[in-house]
């Protein structure tokens, strides 16, 4: 392996802008890492060899014509349900298996007109349903760190690139946690900003209220040059808002002295078990050695997330999913008439999990049951919100875990619920909008997985998010201790 | 009693109208009719993946026009919602619509009968919608979907604004059902809203027709009219669908509650769907646009914006003595009208102005193809010529000639008397000597007349106008001859 694959994205930029490594020689060693290992890892659906080097050359050339690119030949894992001109493009479905993007989505071209350097197009879940990427029906992924478990999900494919230095950022997509879940499986940081930071536009709806795009990176710095070159309104996107967007990486910090920390009472860590109690508990302290308060804050209505979430997201996606219909584009099974078509194509166009959420998402929105369940839901996301703004009185960051366990083994998770018990600590977050990021924080199980620490701030605190996240990150480097097994 | 006047109708009529904006209701392709097929369309109205809408402000600035040219009150908050159903030409298999927050709620629409009635019909609501592609069936079937063995579809419609204007049952005959019709149309053309061309589909409406005894205040089974193409099949099929259900009820049967179609070569309506189809929507809010706020300085904004209206226009003419077929006409010219009001604003006579605007000024404009509001005669100058005629200072043949003079350029009658001294003389003294001057060279006229042929007063009379270069007071020229020959 080429040490230069193992560089953090702020040091690539710095070099190719530097003109001390072309990026052209920086895409070719990250190249050669991918075709060595990824075989074996399946991060990605699409390897873009040729317009990795395309891109590349064309960044080599407005560095030589003086320019300085804030990601300047940076290798950068683009998940599959983001549309990139000319590229394949699959959601992870059999419904799109064939699919060329005529057109690239903005926070896409943005990280491109930065100077990344697009590598692949990274597994996913089926249109980002699912917590393992075990749902994605073109490919298996597996976590670098043991090939015989799980990388997260949804974005696992990102996250898996960029731990086992196929690429030096991913770009990820979190409805309920499917950034900041697989970066704590695959012991990276995992950001997900304020819902709307982002533009959407471009990204393969699953559930419109609550994706949102965001960075998968092996340092906090690298996550906040990331979220400086995605982030920021876009016309296109009438969700995306309209507000200046605060340079993070200017102010990133060593230390969390004057900073309030909620530690969330109705998150029990000890129901995880003891190992990972500890480590929770240990995570907690380590805030506080580094100057944080610690105070415990109250979400009561944090129990309800889950609940809510799968009323939202199935209801929205039931909607969003049906133009996957055999009639424009994507996989079509003919049928005697068109109604045939419709459920045949579907039928065998989208796999069992998409299939559940349409299912209960057109159920909670018909007649008679709407106001009972999505109704409900959107009321209990607006307390969901409120419990948040109260507990952000006390505190201005909240910690707690960012999965309810490590990376798992293919397969052990039979029954659906028991997989979105994985999301229940992050869905909270997503519920009400919020900026959260999962940082690595030590090792449990056996083998010794890595697991995350989740933090969040309020609304559009950005800065003060990656700031602090930085500060733990240097103080512990968790990150670096763990080898991968590629 | 007649059966007929047994029985009272009761219809109210929906319609979608298309709305005239520069681009789609979501996206920027052009709005416009025709076109290669599928040349008019984008990543968003073809509902690719990942693609977003982004409301058009100027079609949401035509909505609440419309909504204050009816009075109706514009809400200041108001959303888009999805409706959920599948259908081919539909890309998104949902129709962004509006649902339970219309842009408009309430007012009238003010109409009036081909003898100058004037009559009111309310306005449920105006809400703002997207309109779908077409599609085209193939391989037999003569271009229906039954027997034809391939579709084919045109996006160059699909995401065009369309207005829904629902009205209240007020409307009792099929006449008034048209009369209501051709309001809204003039109404919207002059707002500039919409071309309303039925031919282009520009505007579609379905009837909802039921009777009752006369004098009843209960509603009857009602049945939906479809496939009317324009205002005199809307005449037509709301008049057979009437009679139908006379003779429904009189013949001891009950009226089934249906969709029918109406067939123009037939002249009958026909029973579509035996049963309400039990569509299920499921509305919801659409979570990728925002809700749209209309503050009041917008409102007056518009207000300001919106013109004489028609009807009052109308009720104003029939005032000068226009008869409705005339007044009808002027208000259906809206150049032509406020062309007119501007004389009338510049202090001319309305009815003698009237003269000038529908008979010699539109005569001059068919002959030069110069719109009478475009021509060099400015409505200030015709009020100048107004006066002249009035004063009795030219009298109507020279006022003709100064109109095509002034047509052609030449500017401000009142300069060309003056100049010119083509004032009306009634000096009895000139006057009389002409008169003495045209009997000298006439004298076999003169002795003809005195012999009983009495009808070559006439003949004397234009001989003397000519003498004068016209400018003779007619009236005074024939009394003074006939004094001179008895
Ligand atoms: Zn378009």
């Amino acid at each position: 392996m080429n040490d230069v694959v193992k560089r953090s994205a702020a040091e690539i930029a710095r070099d190719v802008n530097a003109k001390r490594i072309s990026a052209r020689d920086v895409t070719e060693a990250v190249l050669a890492r991918v075709d060595e290992v990824d075989d074996r890892l399946g991060c990605y659906l699409t390897r873009l060899h040729d317009l990795a080097r395309e891109q590349a050359s064309r960044v080599d050339e407005r560095v030589a014509a003086g320019e300085s690119l804030p990601l300047a030949g940076v290798p950068l894992a683009v998940k599959d349900n983001m549309c990139l001109s000319g590229t394949r493009t699959t959601a992870a479905s059999k419904i799109l298996e064939n699919w060329i993007a005529p057109y690239t989505s903005t926070a896409v071209q943005r990280m491109l007109d930065a100077g990344a350097v697009p590598i692949g197009k990274s597994n996913l879940d089926e249109f980002a349903m699912g917590s393992s990427c075990e749902n994605s029906a073109l490919g298996v992924t597996r976590n670098p760190y043991d090939l015989q478990r799980v990388p997260g999900g949804s974005s696992g494919g990102s996250a898996a690139a960029v731990a086992a230095f196929e690429a030096a950022i991913g770009m990820g997509s979190d409805t309920g946690g499917s950034i900041r879940e697989p970066g704590a499986f695959c012991n990276v940081v995992g950001f997900k900003p304020t819902y709307g930071r982002v533009s959407r536009y471009g990204l393969i709806a699953f559930a419109s209220s609550l994706d949102q795009i965001g960075p998968l990176t092996r340092t906090v710095e690298d996550a906040a040059l990331a979220y400086d070159a995605m982030a920021g309104h876009d016309p296109m996107d009438s969700t995306s808002i309209d507000r200046p967007v605060e340079p993070a990486a200017p102010s990133l910090r060593e230390d969390l002295e004057g900073l309030r920390i909620g530690i969330v009472k109705e998150f029990v860590t000890a129901k995880l078990g003891a190992e990972i109690d500890a480590l929770y508990k240990r995570a907690y302290a380590e805030l506080a050695k580094l100057g944080a308060e610690l105070v415990e804050v109250s979400l009561p209505t944090a129990d309800y997330g889950l609940a809510t979430y799968y009323l939202i997201a199935p209801a929205e996606c039931s909607s969003n999913l049906a133009r996957f219909d055999g009639v424009r584009y994507g996989l079509r099974v003919d049928g005697a008439d068109v109604g045939q078509m419709y459920e045949q194509t579907r039928a065998a166009g989208f796999g069992p999990e998409v299939k559940r959420r349409i299912l209960i998402g057109t159920y909670a929105l018909s007649s008679g049951y709407y106001d009972a369940y999505y109704v409900k839901a959107q009321k209990a996301r607006t307390m969901s919100a409120q419990d948040f703004k109260k507990a952000f009185e006390h505190c201005d960051l909240i910690a707690a875990p960012a999965a309810s366990s490590p990376a798992f083994e293919f397969d052990s998770k039979s029954d659906p619920y028991s997989m979105y018990m994985m999301d229940y600590y992050t869905i909270p977050m997503s519920l009400a909008g919020l900026p959260a990021l999962s940082v690595p924080c030590g090792y449990a199980g056996t083998p010794a997985m890595p697991m995350g620490l989740q933090l969040a701030a309020p609304l559009f605190e950005e800065t003060r998010l990656l700031g602090a996240a930085h500060a733990y990150e240097r103080a512990t480097a968790y990150a670096v201790e763990g080898a991968i097994a590629v | 009693m007649t059966v007929q006047t047994r029985y009272e109708a009761v219809i109210g009529i929906e319609c979608h109208v298309e709305l005239k904006t520069r681009s789609k209701m979501f996206c920027a392709c052009a709005n416009e009719f025709g076109g290669e097929p599928n040349t008019k369309v984008c990543p968003v109205c073809l509902a690719l993946p990942g693609a977003l809408p982004v409301a058009n402000a100027e079609a949401i600035r035509h909505m609440i026009r419309a909504g204050l040219a009816f009075g109706a009150s514009i809400p200041a908050f108001s959303k888009f919602d999805r409706k959920n159903y599948f259908y081919p030409d539909m890309p998104k298999d949902y129709q962004i619509s509006q649902y339970d927050m219309p842009l408009t709620l309430g007012g009238s629409v003010r109409y009036w009968l081909e003898d100058g009635t004037l009559k009111e019909c309310k306005l449920t609501r105006i809400h703002l919608e997207e309109d779908t592609g077409k599609s085209i069936h193939g391989g037999g079937g003569d271009g229906r979907i039954a027997g034809s063995s391939f579709s084919l579809i045109d996006f160059n419609r699909a995401g065009v604004p369309l207005m829904e204007c629902v009205s209240e049952p007020d409307l009792r005959s099929a006449q008034e059902a048209v009369g209501y019709l051709e309001a809204l149309k003039r109404t919207f053309v002059q707002l500039g809203v919409s071309d309303v061309k039925m031919e282009e589909g520009s505007l579609r409406c379905d009837a909802n027709v039921s009777i009752r005894p006369a004098g009843s205040t209960e509603l009857g089974t009602k049945t939906e009219i479809k496939n009317m193409n324009s205002f005199r099949s809307v005449l037509r099929a709301i008049e057979s669908e009437i009679e139908r259900q006379i003779a429904v009820l009189e013949s001891g049967s009950r009226i089934v509650q249906e969709t029918r179609g109406w067939d123009e070569g037939q002249g009958v309506t026909h029973s579509m769907r035996s049963k309400e189809e039990a569509h299920d929507y499921r509305y919801f809010p659409d979570p990728d646009l925002v809700p749209i706020e209309v503050d009041a300085a917008l409102i007056d904004e518009l207000k300001k914006t919106i013109p004489v209206l028609p009807p009052e226009r109308f009720a104003r003419y029939r005032g000068y003595g226009m008869d409705p077929k005339q007044a009808t006409q002027l208000v259906d010219n809206f150049p032509l009208a406020d062309y007119f009001d501007a004389c009338v604003a510049a202090g001319a006579n309305p009815q003698a102005s009237m003269n000038f605007v529908l008979s010699d000024l539109s005569r001059l404009a068919n002959e030069t193809g110069t719109p009478v509001n475009e021509s060099a005669v400015t409505p200030e100058a015709l009020a100048e010529l107004v006066a002249l005629v009035e004063s009795k200072t030219v009298n109507s043949k020279i006022a003709k000639e100064l109109l095509e003079r002034m047509w052609a350029g030449e500017g401000s009658p009142k300069a060309i008397v003056e100049q010119e001294g083509l004032a009306q003389t009634s000096d009895t003294g000139e006057i009389e000597r002409l008169i003495d001057e045209v009997l000298a060279a006439n004298e076999k006229a003169a002795t003809d007349y005195k012999a009983g042929k009495t009808n070559i007063l006439g003949f004397l009379t234009g001989q003397v106008m000519k003498a004068s270069r016209g400018k003779a007071n007619p009236a005074l020229v024939n009394e003074l001859l006939r004094k001179k020959l008895e």
